[in-house]
């Protein structure tokens, strides 16, 4: 006796697993050059967002008697992001926060992996932000508190674009090196786990809006440290393209990276704040469903001209 | 070499090395026949004959029952035991006329009469195919003279041969076009007498790189017939895929390919063409393909239909490990068998037993959205957001996001990270909006 299946009966060896791993070995550049960069607080403050992420999906999971999912690492990616997304010296309670909220409220209530409607890590970061305005806004390099680039060139500041490509400059602990999260973002383009669709329209549209937008003409300057600063690299490169809060269709793909990047623009030209990307993404999330729908591809060989000849015209 | 493709599509472990060196043998069985009834796609064909009554080589045995089906045809000669509901590839029990075999293998009068096609005229040619019971043997069974008889003939622009070979670990219409291309070729000019307007394509996928060489140097100074070398990719061979990768025509499920000017014939299927119409010898015969890691020694088999699938087995030397799955045809499209107490018919076209069952060993879990399953789609439509509809049980949904264009082929199962049974789910889907479509007919 065999086992009796519909076809196909072979599959690839591509897991959820594999996939979340790929993000996670992407996001370690840019890990490693923060807990570099910012020492044993930032490990301390990534350390407690993973572990407490993990534990509070194996706790709901457990109390409310699902099969456990931890194993998918998805809980871990969420965590990491969390921490990346934290100030260096904020007090470690707020993490932890962030990991429960983010895992129990954004993603389980919602019915778990797969069905939550907004980027659990950065709902996690603007409830914090929200709550906890003082610490999550306080940055600190070797020591010294200091402002982010784009809060000094805000300000009328000017900041050294190389410093801001390697990683030299206050910020949160994932964001700071442009350089680390490109090496990392080009390990998943390679790897195919994400393609150039979401991140290039994002941030080609923010571009073409500060340059229309912003006055400053043509300071190239002013342009690069727009791009490299404040979370738009983490953002577009590994939030955007988060699978299950971006739309599944090529054209609604581009189109959610150009209305992130107006919607970015706007936040930073217009808003209060220098920075921009999380509530662009989260705001941007609650439009997938509508993206997808006006964007439905064309089956293939649907609406095509009819081929065949009218070879009975003359009789 | 230029390569032509479609969008989407798989690489899966191809599994071809294991049978594509060896010759075509042929085997010879005796005992029990069976033919079932349907062996294609229409109507089923009425027996033609009694229990007791005695049967030649090449003598009709069903008749066709309607204009689409297809006569079956006796491969041995022998004393008819009984007409019975007997087990078939797909699972289900078809009314099958059981002969037993003399094996004295007399034929009918006229059989293997050689002829010359250029002196019948199109419906000669049509009704010797229609005589001969061919259908198409790629697998879907349509019958052959039907899909030769087009509204309009003269709007054929291409016929197409199928020498893609996409699915997986097959290698009969390798060996067929290694060993026999000269037959091919002269199949393909039988049909193409048949279209005035129309010329030859042989589509082969370059994995086949000898193949495609043979066949180029055959044609080379043919007026009507060439050789387009395809890039290999799963599926590559589907009929729609085929067709656009050869002429960047394209179909969709309501469409014929005659509605795109094509026809297109499996290998085969051009093979049984020219036998029947050059050589007056029925459909009888296939080339199967037994493969896969627990078969001892992997090889194709040239056997007469009807002869059981234990038969091959045995002839490839047997199971040298436990076998978790045994498929009638490929990996891909194949079907599940769960007995190899069933008999050879038209349209099988591989055994293929495997030590794994990815099937059963990929978990499913739930859908993280990444748009694989988008990429691979050959129907350009998304399985992620059908399978909502399917699983809702919204056909009507499931119809308006497009999902009649789904052909089965499995890429989306294949590729899904989550291990998400979507084909399966759209096949269901797929039968219930048909289901729905005929009962409106109904009223």
């Amino acid at each position: 006796m065999f086992r009796i299946s519909s076809s196909p009966h072979v599959r690839s060896s591509q897991t959820v697993r594999g996939t979340m791993l790929d993000v996670i070995i992407a996001l370690l550049p840019a890990t490693v050059w923060g807990i570099y960069k910012f020492g044993p607080d930032a490990f301390l403050v990534v350390l407690a967002s993973v572990t407490s992420a993990l534990l509070a999906e194996y706790m709901y999971e457990k109390f409310m008697k699902k099969p456990l999912t931890v194993g998918d690492l998805s809980a871990v990616l969420t965590g990491l992001l969390i921490g990346l997304n934290m100030p260096p010296g904020v007090p470690l309670f707020i993490p932890v926060l962030g990991s429960f909220f983010a895992i129990i409220v954004v993603k389980q209530l919602f019915g778990g992996l797969g069905q939550n409607f907004m980027n659990p890590a950065l709902a996690a970061r603007c409830f914090l932000v929200i709550s906890f305005a003082r610490p999550m806004t306080r940055f600190t390099v070797d020591g010294v508190s200091s402002a982010t680039p784009l809060a000094v060139i805000k300000n009328g500041g000017t900041c050294d674009l190389l410093d801001m490509f390697l990683g030299n400059c206050g910020g949160t602990i994932g964001e700071v090196s442009t350089a680390a999260l490109l090496l990392g973002a080009g390990y998943l383009v390679g790897r195919k786990v994400i393609s150039l669709r979401i991140p290039l329209a994002y941030i080609l549209t923010f571009v073409v809006f500060e340059m229309i937008f912003s006055g400053r003409g043509l300071d190239a300057n002013y342009y690069l440290a727009q791009v490299c600063g404040g979370g738009l690299m983490l953002g577009a490169w590994f939030m955007a393209t988060d699978y299950v809060t971006s739309p599944i269709t090529k054209k609604g793909q581009i189109v959610y990276g150009f209305i992130l990047g107006i919607l970015t623009g706007i936040l930073r030209i217009y808003g209060s704040s220098a920075e921009g990307v999380s509530y662009s993404i989260i705001l941007g999330n609650l439009l997938v469903p509508f993206i997808e729908k006006f964007t439905m591809p064309t089956p293939f060989g649907i609406g095509r001209r009819k081929y065949v000849k009218k070879t009975q015209e003359g009789a | 070499m230029k390569l032509s493709t479609f969008k989407g599509g798989i690489h899966p472990y191809e599994g071809k090395e294991l049978s594509k060196d060896r010759p075509v043998r042929e085997i010879s069985v005796g005992g029990e026949y069976v033919f079932p009834v349907q062996q294609h796609i229409g109507a089923p064909a009425v027996p033609a004959v009694k229990p007791g009554e005695r049967v030649l080589v090449g003598q009709t045995i069903a008749q066709a029952g309607g204009f689409v089906s297809a006569n079956v045809i006796s491969s041995v000669s022998g004393k008819v035991k009984l007409i019975e509901p007997r087990l078939t590839a797909s699972g289900a029990y078809v009314n099958s006329i059981v002969i037993e075999n003399d094996e004295k293998y007399e034929t009918v009068p006229g059989y293997g009469q050689k002829r010359d096609y250029k002196a019948l005229d199109a419906k000669e040619i049509r009704d010797d195919i229609r005589a001969a019971g061919i259908v198409g043997m790629g697998g879907a069974g349509f019958p052959t003279d039907v899909k030769l008889t087009p509204k309009d003939p003269a709007s054929i622009d291409y016929v197409i041969v199928n020498g893609a070979e996409c699915e997986p670990y097959l290698t009969s219409d390798y060996r067929e076009m290694m060993e026999h291309p000269e037959e091919i070729v002269r199949g393909l000019e039988v049909e193409l007498s048949l279209f005035d307007n129309a010329k030859g394509i042989i589509g082969i996928e370059d994995n086949k790189r000898d193949a495609i060489e043979l066949f180029t140097k055959l044609v080379r100074g043919h007026e009507r017939i060439s050789v387009h070398p395809l890039k290999t990719k799963y599926p590559q061979g589907g009929e729609r895929t085929l067709i656009y990768a050869c002429t960047k025509r394209q179909i969709n499920s309501s469409m014929l390919p005659a509605d795109a000017g094509c026809v297109v014939s499996n290998i085969d299927t051009v093979l049984s063409v020219k036998r029947a119409v050059c050589d007056g010898l029925p459909l009888i015969t296939r080339t199967i393909t037994v493969t896969g890691d627990c078969v001892k020694e992997p090889r194709n088999f040239h056997i007469r239909c009807g002869a059981s699938y234990n038969a091959l087995l045995e002839a490839a030397g047997g199971l040298v490990k436990e076998a978790a799955k045994m498929i009638s045809g490929g990996p891909m499209m194949g079907q599940a068998l769960y007995s190899t107490d069933i008999p050879v018919t038209k349209t099988s076209s591989a055994l293929t037993v495997l030590s794994r069952d990815d099937a059963y060993d990929k978990k499913e879990s739930a859908c993280i959205r990444c748009g694989k399953c988008a990429d691979v789609c050959p129907g350009g439509v998304v399985p992620q957001i059908l399978m909502k509809y399917a699983l809702a049980g919204d056909w009507e949904g499931y119809e308006a996001a497009g999902g009649m264009e789904c052909c089965e082929c499995g890429c989306c199962t294949y590729i899904c990270p989550a291990g998400r049974k979507l084909t399966q789910a759209f096949k269901t889907a797929r039968r219930n909006v048909m289901a729905a479509r005929r009962r409106k007919g109904g009223k």
